[in-house]
């Protein structure tokens, strides 16, 4: 299995590099994956990316890409509820992309 | 989407949460399937009751409590969650017992409203009998 290598030792992640072990997530860590996604983290990557945390600490499932929008709209408004918004933080797909940052796995129903 | 086009799938979930994986995997095949826009409804009868109980801890046998993925249907726009009364009351439960799960009505100022109902046998074979797909967990 493949692993990021972190402070000196190995944190293991799947082949399509979601941590195995969401216990260990830490902000660093976030920052050592948004770099090998190419993304530099602004505060508006960890907006999303602690709003996707706090979704899967209360459901324990990371949100479909349009329930995060409806979410994000609820909490932030519309202009961040918003798919392009979201793409253009994330281009790979907010909800794929944002929850391998926030350590979560992928999220149910995406291919 | 077309009203035409949209169909009435009941997925009956009749087993306990933990120990067999039907219970988790109904609910993934519901949230994926919740992307379809579909008439959705959940049917727990039998030991499938028990998924829907409150307080449930997983930690003794080290496997994810997903119990509170059921309060997120709301968010799936997934409403409907029918229980049979007749199954709660041979296991010695009440409808107390259960979670709550609650959405938000957007055509009524975002007002919290309950999912669950509580139907009894002859109501639930009634659900059964109308609906367009039935996937039986």
């Amino acid at each position: 299995m493949s692993a990021y290598q972190f402070n000196g030792s190995a944190v293991a992640h799947d082949e399509e590099g979601y941590l195995v072990d969401i216990a260990e997530w830490s902000p660093d860590l976030a920052l050592l994956i948004a770099k090998s996604e190419n993304i530099e983290m602004a505060p508006e990557h960890w907006e999303v990316v602690n709003f996707l945390r706090s979704y899967y600490e209360e459901y324990q499932v990371a949100p479909a890409v349009r329930v995060l929008v409806k979410e994000m709209t609820k909490k932030y408004g519309k202009e961040k509820g918003d798919q392009k918004y979201l793409y253009s933080l994330f281009p790979y797909g907010p909800a794929k992309q944002a929850c391998k940052i926030a350590g979560l796995p992928k999220p149910t129903g995406c291919v | 989407m077309a009203e035409g086009s949209t169909k009435k799938f009941l997925y009956i979930n009749r087993k306990a949460p933990h120990g067999s994986i039907y219970a988790l995997e109904s609910l993934e095949v519901v949230l994926i399937g919740a992307a379809f826009e579909q008439d959705v409804s959940l049917a727990f009868l039998d030991d499938g009751v028990f998924q829907l109980a409150a307080g449930q801890d997983t930690s003794g046998i080290g496997s994810k409590n997903f119990s509170k993925t059921y309060r997120a249907l709301g968010d799936y726009e997934v409403r409907k969650l029918y229980v049979e009364r007749e199954s709660l009351a041979e296991r010695g439960l009440s409808e107390g017992d259960l979670m709550p799960i609650t959405y938000e009505d957007e055509d009524d100022d975002y007002a919290e409203k309950p999912s669950i109902h509580l139907v009894d046998r002859a109501e639930m074979a009634r659900l059964i009998r109308d609906a367009d797909v039935v996937l039986s967990f």
